[in-house]
């Protein structure tokens, strides 16, 4: 059963984190107001910045230890991220895009392997555009494609539909609940949608400030809202 | 029949009096512009300019030139680039605790020193030069030591042009590394790309566009590179007499040599500016 706990305290930058959650095969919707402290969580996952406490393990590994002084580089956490606009590379075609992270013995071979998960994420007719050719759909199939390529451990999405169009949202979320469902990865989902978390249908974490307010399924939000955030965001409303 | 209120009038004056401005001192500038190109071209026919051009002094100015300047280019693309994105890693990167703020501000005046020779007077930059590896200089008994005398020689030459142009070069790349967007780098990073494959693959190929602009403008630089390279590696034909000396020997002797090697100069400018601008755009 693969794993992923993550305790953290400190500063790193403005903002005091005070977070602990574990993700398992279902994903983690991390959700909170803006400013909340829920990208700055990601990126000391990431090992982007460094908090002063905390550790974060995958599967039994430490990744992170503050009190062991373990701080392993982004490049070997093996954590797939998915920024919000997605940050496919401007200079190459989709294949080598998500061939980027594939660690193979040979050019052949890699691409192999690329094409082979595009045919998974039914987006093998893309191979050989750029990504300014892409559609918002088209975009996210490549982006998921590349992170899962690499065979990461875990998977981290920042606001994966926050910069595209209502009408494109739909079908977006229903693909990627479906998907990380099939994949059964420990993920964390950060969003301020409810719909959103409606669909991925996993535990809900809220961040408020830097520190966890609420926590629960969905259902148990609706129930008794923590917080004046959390009702607005169980209604609906746009939090 | 009372006069036009004020309020009209001055409009009246202002339709005609600031156009009117706008074209005498602008096209006082564009003059200055144009006058002395003109000059330069089209002061003395064509059969008198190619004949200038046989003169003994060319040849070796010409190819000395070409040499040292794609010297100079090499060494500050082999250094710049790395220098470069390691002082624009190290000026945006936030969050980190402890002590980044300080490394950051560390960073912050190390661009500035190496930024500094764009606003260093050339004559003050052959002193400087001659100070640190002439014979007198910092380094002049270790280097007399080791057998080397930098001073007057090819190497010279190089070492002036370098220092005189890399700021260019190095302003250029370190804006367009800090315009990389950073999720772009943390991606690359999450699929597991190690520091050097980051720099080959993603931010090089990525800000290539200005990388090439900047090595144009250094080039540029290098190649009229006249004051730093006097004081510092002297004007002996063939050795360390680059086009711009040339240029300023012949003028002593011969205003027509002058003119057919400013020409030259000119055209290989030019060529190399086209060849890069077209390189880049590739």
């Amino acid at each position: 059963m693969s794993l992923l706990e993550v305790s953290l305290q400190g500063t790193a930058g403005v903002l005091p984190i005070d977070v602990a959650f574990r993700a398992q095969a279902a994903p983690l919707v991390l959700v909170g107001p803006n400013g909340a402290g829920k990208t700055q969580t990601l990126m000391m996952i990431l090992g982007a910045t460094r908090p002063s406490h905390g550790r974060v393990t995958l599967d039994g590994t430490p990744l992170f230890n503050a009190g062991g002084r373990l701080d392993l580089p982004v490049e070997q956490r093996r954590i797939g991220f998915l920024p919000q606009r997605y940050a496919l590379f401007p200079h190459l075609d989709v294949l080598a895009n998500v061939g980027y992270g594939i660690a193979a013995p040979s050019r052949e071979e890699r691409r192999r392997l690329a094409r082979e998960m595009l045919r998974e994420l039914d987006a093998e007719a893309l191979a050989p555009r750029r990504p300014s050719e892409l559609s918002g759909g088209e975009t996210q199939r490549v982006a998921l494609a590349r992170a899962l390529a690499s065979r990461p451990r875990a998977l981290l999405l920042d606001e994966p539909l926050a910069a595209f169009d209502i009408s494109l949202r739909r079908d977006m979320r229903r693909f990627l609940a479906e998907r990380l469902r099939a994949w059964s990865l420990p993920t964390v989902v950060v969003t301020h949608d409810r719909a959103d978390a409606e669909a991925l249908d996993g535990d809900v974490v809220v961040l408020e400030g830097g520190a966890i307010v609420q926590r629960g399924r969905l259902a148990e939000l609706a129930a008794h809202p923590a917080t004046a955030f959390v009702k607005r965001l169980v209604s609906g409303a746009d939090p | 029949m009372s006069a036009a209120p004020p309020a009209a009038r001055r409009r009246a004056f202002l339709a005609i009096a600031w156009p009117g401005a706008i074209g005498l001192l602008s096209g006082l500038l564009l003059l200055l512009a144009a006058l002395p190109i003109a000059g330069l071209l089209f002061s003395a026919p064509p059969r008198q300019l190619l004949a200038g051009l046989s003169d003994p002094l060319v040849l070796p100015a010409l190819r000395l030139t070409v040499f040292t300047t794609t010297v100079s280019l090499l060494v500050i693309l082999a250094c710049g680039t790395p220098l470069a994105w390691v002082i624009a890693r190290r000026t945006i990167q936030v969050g980190q605790v402890g002590r980044v703020g300080q490394a950051s501000r560390t960073w912050r005046v190390l661009e500035t020193l190496v930024e500094l020779p764009v606003v260093l007077p050339p004559a003050v930059a052959g002193v400087a030069l001659l100070l640190a590896f002439g014979r007198r200089g910092l380094l002049g008994p270790g280097l007399a030591a080791a057998g080397i005398g930098l001073p007057f020689t090819r190497a010279a030459v190089v070492v002036a042009q370098t220092f005189v142009a890399a700021p260019f070069y190095l302003q250029a790349a370190i804006a367009a590394f800090r315009r990389l967007d950073p999720d772009l780098i943390l991606v690359a990073r999450t699929l597991g790309a190690s520091p050097p494959r980051l720099l080959f693959t993603v931010a090089i190929p990525i800000s290539w566009p200005s990388l090439a602009g900047g090595a144009a403008m250094s080039w540029a630089r290098a190649l009229g590179e006249f004051g730093a390279t006097l004081m510092f590696a002297g004007n002996m034909s063939g050795r360390t007499q680059t086009l711009p000396l040339a240029i300023y020997t012949a003028l002593a002797s011969d205003l027509r040599t002058a003119q057919s090697l400013s020409i030259l100069l000119v055209a290989v400018a030019f060529a190399l500016l086209v060849a890069i601008r077209a390189g880049a755009r590739r």
